[in-house]
């Protein structure tokens, strides 16, 4: 079984499902990337993984073990992290406290994963004593990101990282992103921008109204004729 | 043209007295900023809590005395202060497991969190006037001056005195310790950390694992400490009057808010500002004027700009000047 | 649980009628066991206060607005009393009646030229100075001519006047005024705390309180201040005069009444009479009100406000009538109040009165039901009155074994005094809980 598993997911908000039977599935150290229109239950089917919406049917599973039942923060100890799209910093903390903060529920020493982070992101070393808040754009999602490997998860989970920051810096957070799969971190990843992100994906879902719509590598997907007119515009 | 009986004159009823206030209105401030910050609420009940925990330092420091026990120049009331602190943290748990948690439970919009306070004003309004009725106390003993206004005037050879109480260096010793104290706890603690992070972001708070209801009880404990003080301060250097916290919360939320809501540096700052303003506006400044200008000039009137009765008009025209052109408040608070 | 409530809430009329009954014996309670004139004065306190919480039940109940004012909007209604109906002092006025008018038009005009001059001048600092030397200015001018003024009126036979005076009226004009005053001032403190969070609102309006408060006891030119107005006109006869009436001689002969009781029965319930029709025009009008266009809207506004946002409506406008009407009404009340208890006497306001024991009334009563409004009114007035002397009789049985002078029976029974306060706080704080929708819930 892969290593993280979530199988045939139908749920909503209350009132009328988002998913219908959406099935995810990413491997050790992979890049996973959901694309598709909006309002095709991307964030949904991600919030779903992490516990932030009760399933009706479908499971999901981490590692072989059976996560259907647990609170987000509970599966945070399980392994899994998770950067929100917006609202995923301590604004008026330092950046430095925002990675302590991040590793909240550690006992254990934490100063070596916070040079782990500093090494991974050098901005975000840069500025570790400014207040989170006065960062820009781009340097923010790297707190955020930052933030969330402070767990040592081995599932990271990022909502639309890229919404709002230049291509620049895209690229940039994209590049970081495959720094982080490349020590073992396995990456689950909703994108607007479907064609950057579905480069850098070892696997492509594309959803259409919560369910598979195609599921392939990422360069498979970019080459299908269908997908790009459907989904990449060409 | 005399400056340095000015000065003096100017020190002595305005700038002496207000530092002692505003360290009392900064102390407040803090309690209000760090429940609106935590919990999201402005506390009506807070000025209460203050005159419940000064109540509870005025009983033990009457038994102590009753006992012969004293710390000799300093009050008595200083050593009863950790039992007022811990009297006032039950009370407050208890408050917030009876009431306050099944609002937050239920997720209630802000505004019901303030109407529900102002009921638990009410009840400790009551507890506080059945426990020891509506009477005036005065519980400071202890030498009453550090500087006495005839020594002063005998050493420095100027017409104007200067007298510093005990009780008003007392509260600005005990005010800069306690926010040194508080300020440490926020931003080198593990807990204080995760107390401002809940603050900042309660949804990432929760996503790493900080628990509310832990953050929840620590600063109702903060808060119990920090009203308590305020309250025994005030209470020490006026005297301990059950209705006039009413009246304190008024200038209390306006520092909160001057200094930005939710924002522990912005409170002090806010508090002090506060009693400046209400102290320099309400002072009758006949005598510095009388030293600065030539004899001639000597004014007819008391050339006091704002009568004192209408000290709480201070704070609120300072509060709707904010709310008109800062809403933030000076140093950022949390809200529009 | 779950079938008791629907059932009720579906139907709430017949509900209200059981309820006003059983208030109607409560008061006829006191009136066998006490007597009649308590009781009457107890309705009367009751519809006044019954009408203060249709107006703070129009703040909360249809916009959701915390008013934590209500005791500065109720003093200026006490004070449009004085202004209106007490006749002029005519020494008062031409000792210093000219100067002090002219004195206010100065500090209105300061403050109306700093607020039509800010928003012209451009945004540098030049900006800030000249708006402060306005306002320091005007002080000044403003200072200058209030200070004589206020001397010179204030010596003019201070133990009877000392003060303007009034204009003289009708007193039942004073109503509609005090209604005026109380909404003048809600609009201020609205127009600058409105479109901020909502407990901003809740902490200019205990300002404002405080303020009127303060100016009602120290402005002794513009009501005596402490010294108190007494001898208010009265809109009913006096007791005094009744009982040398033939007609009402007789009619106390034909009753078997003593015709000084009677007389006194008889005014309260002439009281009774007027305070009943204003509250029946007023709930009359309200539920008009909101069964039209606006009051659907002022629900939805309050039902969901970003989503009436969204479609464009002002809810800040919306909230800001809203506001000044239910002050409107209060002051409405608190004008009606001063006339019946014939006197101004600042000191009585206290927050914990005025304010929050009104609120216990609306929150009890079923906020967002008129009726619900009236019903609490007069309900938590009834138990504010009673609940003293019922807890100094429980005291009393509960202490019966202890001999008559022990120190613990006298501190129990001067505690008593306080336990209404903390009764208050428990009624408000267990009903919020556990039946939040109050006794006649909105429909």
């Amino acid at each position: 079984m892969s290593f993280l598993h979530a199988s045939e997911m139908r749920g909503g908000y209350g009132g009328a499902d988002i998913l219908h039977g959406c099935t995810l599935t990413v491997q050790k150290g992979e890049i996973a990337v959901i694309v598709g229109p909006n309002g095709a239950g991307k964030s949904t089917a991600m919030k779903a993984v992490f516990g932030m919406l009760k399933l009706r049917e479908g499971a999901v599973y981490l590692d072989g073990e059976d996560i259907t039942g647990l609170s987000p923060q509970e599966r945070v100890y399980k392994g899994m992290g998770f950067v929100p799209q917006t609202h995923n910093i301590f604004p008026t903390m330092t950046v430095r406290e925002n990675l302590e903060m991040g590793a909240f529920i550690r006992k254990d020493e934490i100063e070596p994963t916070i040079e782990q982070v500093y090494e991974l992101f050098p901005a975000v070393y840069e500025k570790r004593n400014q207040n989170a808040g006065e960062l820009s754009g781009g340097q923010r999602q790297q707190v955020a990101v930052g933030r969330a490997l402070m767990t040592q998860p081995k599932l990271l989970m990022l909502d639309e990282p890229t919404a709002g920051v230049s291509p620049i810096v895209m690229d940039e957070l994209f590049d970081r992103i495959i720094e982080v799969a490349k020590t073992g971190i396995s990456i689950l990843m909703v994108e607007q921008n479907a064609r950057q992100a579905l480069e850098i994906a070892d696997k492509g879902y594309v959803l259409v109204q919560g369910a598979n719509a195609y599921t392939d590598t990422g360069a498979n997907l970019l080459a299908d004729p269908e997908v790009r007119r459907t989904f990449l515009g060409g | 043209m005399d400056i340095l009986n000015a000065l003096v004159a100017f020190t002595n009823f305005v700038v002496v007295p207000a530092t002692a206030y505003g360290s009392q209105l900064a102390l407040g401030a803090l309690g209000v900023t760090l429940i609106y910050g935590v919990l999201r609420f402005s506390n009506f009940a807070h000025g209460e809590t203050m005159s419940f925990g000064a109540m509870v330092v005025v009983l033990v420091t009457g038994l102590f005395q009753s006992w012969g026990l004293s710390l000799g120049a300093l009050p008595t009331a200083l050593l009863a202060l950790p039992f007022g602190i811990l009297a006032t943290a039950l009370l407050l748990l208890l408050t917030d497991r009876v009431v306050y948690k099944f609002y937050r439970k239920v997720k209630a919009v802000p505004v019901m969190f303030v109407i529900v306070s102002t009921g638990v004003m009410f009840v400790m309004n009551g507890l506080v006037r059945m426990v020891v009725g509506t009477d005036d106390r005065r519980f400071s003993d202890g030498a009453r001056f550090v500087i006495n206004a005839r020594e002063f005037k005998a050493w420095s050879g100027l017409n104007e005195g200067l007298a510093l109480k005990t009780t008003q260096v007392i509260t600005v010793v005990v005010a800069m310790i306690t926010v040194a104290a508080l300020f440490w706890f926020l931003n080198k603690t593990r807990t204080g950390k995760s107390m401002r992070a809940f603050s900042d972001n309660e949804d990432l708070a929760l996503l790493s694992g900080i628990n509310p209801e832990r953050v929840v009880m620590i600063t109702w404990l903060l808060v119990a400490a920090l009203a308590t003080i305020a309250g025994t301060l005030y209470g020490l250097d006026k005297s301990y009057k059950p209705f006039i916290f009413q009246q304190l919360l008024l200038p209390v939320f306006a520092a909160a808010i001057v200094g930005g809501i939710g924002n522990p540096l912005g409170a002090v700052a806010g508090g002090f500002v506060i009693a400046f303003s209400e102290v320099t506006l309400t002072y009758a400044f006949k005598k510095v004027v009388t030293y600065l200008g030539p004899d001639s000039w000597a004014p007819d009137g008391l050339v006091q700009l704002l009568s004192t009765d209408y000290k709480f008009a201070v704070s609120f025209a300072i509060l709707i000047i904010v709310l008109l052109f800062k809403p933030t408040g000076l140093f950022k608070g949390q809200s529009i | 649980m779950t079938q008791a409530q629907t059932q009720t809430s579906t139907t709430t009329l017949p509900r209200a009628p059981l309820y006003f009954a059983a208030m109607a014996v409560l008061i006829a309670a006191v009136g066998f066991l006490q007597s009649w004139n308590s009781a009457l004065s107890i309705l009367n306190m009751g519809l006044i206060s019954a009408i203060m919480a249709l107006g703070v039940n129009l703040q909360w109940g249809y916009a959701g607005l915390f008013n934590v004012g209500v005791m500065g909007f109720t003093a200026l209604g006490g004070l449009a009393v004085v202004l209106t109906s007490m006749p002029p002092v005519p020494a008062a006025w031409s000792a210093g009646g000219g100067r002090m008018i002219l004195a206010l038009l100065v500090g209105v005009g300061t403050i109306a030229l700093a607020v039509l001059t800010y928003p012209r001048l451009p945004k540098t600092r030049l900006r800030g100075v000249i708006l402060t030397v306005i306002l320091v200015g005007g002080f000044f001018a403003f200072r200058a001519l209030f200070d004589p003024a206020v001397e010179a009126i204030e010596a003019v036979d201070p133990a009877v006047s000392g003060y303007l005076g009034g204009m003289g009226l009708p007193v039942i004009f004073a109503w509609p005024v005090g209604a005026l005053l109380a909404a003048g001032a809600a609009w201020l403190v609205a127009k600058t705390a409105l479109g901020l969070r909502s407990d901003y609102l809740a902490i200019a309006t205990l300002g404002i309180a405080e303020i009127i408060l303060a100016v009602l006891k120290n402005e002794d030119w513009l009501s005596r201040g402490v010294k108190n107005v007494n001898g208010l006109p009265r809109p009913v006869p006096y007791e005094i005069n009744l009982q040398q009436n033939e007609w009402f001689l007789g009619l106390m002969a034909k009753l078997g009444m003593d015709p000084v009781t009677g007389s006194s029965i008889f005014v309260k319930l002439l009281y009774a009479g007027i305070f009943l029709a204003v509250i029946f025009v007023i709930v009359v009008a309200m539920e008009l009100a909101l069964k039209s266009p606006w009051g659907r809207m002022m629900r939805a506004i309050r039902d969901n406000e970003v989503a009436s946002e969204a479609m464009g409506k002002d809810v800040t406008g919306r909230h800001l009538q809203i506001f000044v009407l239910g002050a409107a009404i209060i002051g409405f009340a608190g004008a009606m109040m001063t006339t019946l208890d014939g006197q101004l006497t600042p000191t009585t306001y206290q927050p914990l009165r005025y304010t929050f024991l009104i609120w216990v009334m609306v929150i009890v009563g079923g906020s967002g039901n008129n009726w619900g409004a009236v019903l609490g009114g007069m309900l938590i007035w009834f138990l504010w009155v009673e609940v003293e002397p019922i807890g100094a009789w429980i005291v009393n049985v509960l202490t019966s074994g202890l001999e008559d002078g022990s120190a613990l029976k006298a501190g129990l029974i001067e505690r008593v005094a306080y336990m209404r306060y903390l009764t208050m706080g428990v009624i408000l704080l267990v009903v919020l809980r556990f039946s939040p929708r109050g006794l006649l819930p909105e429909k």
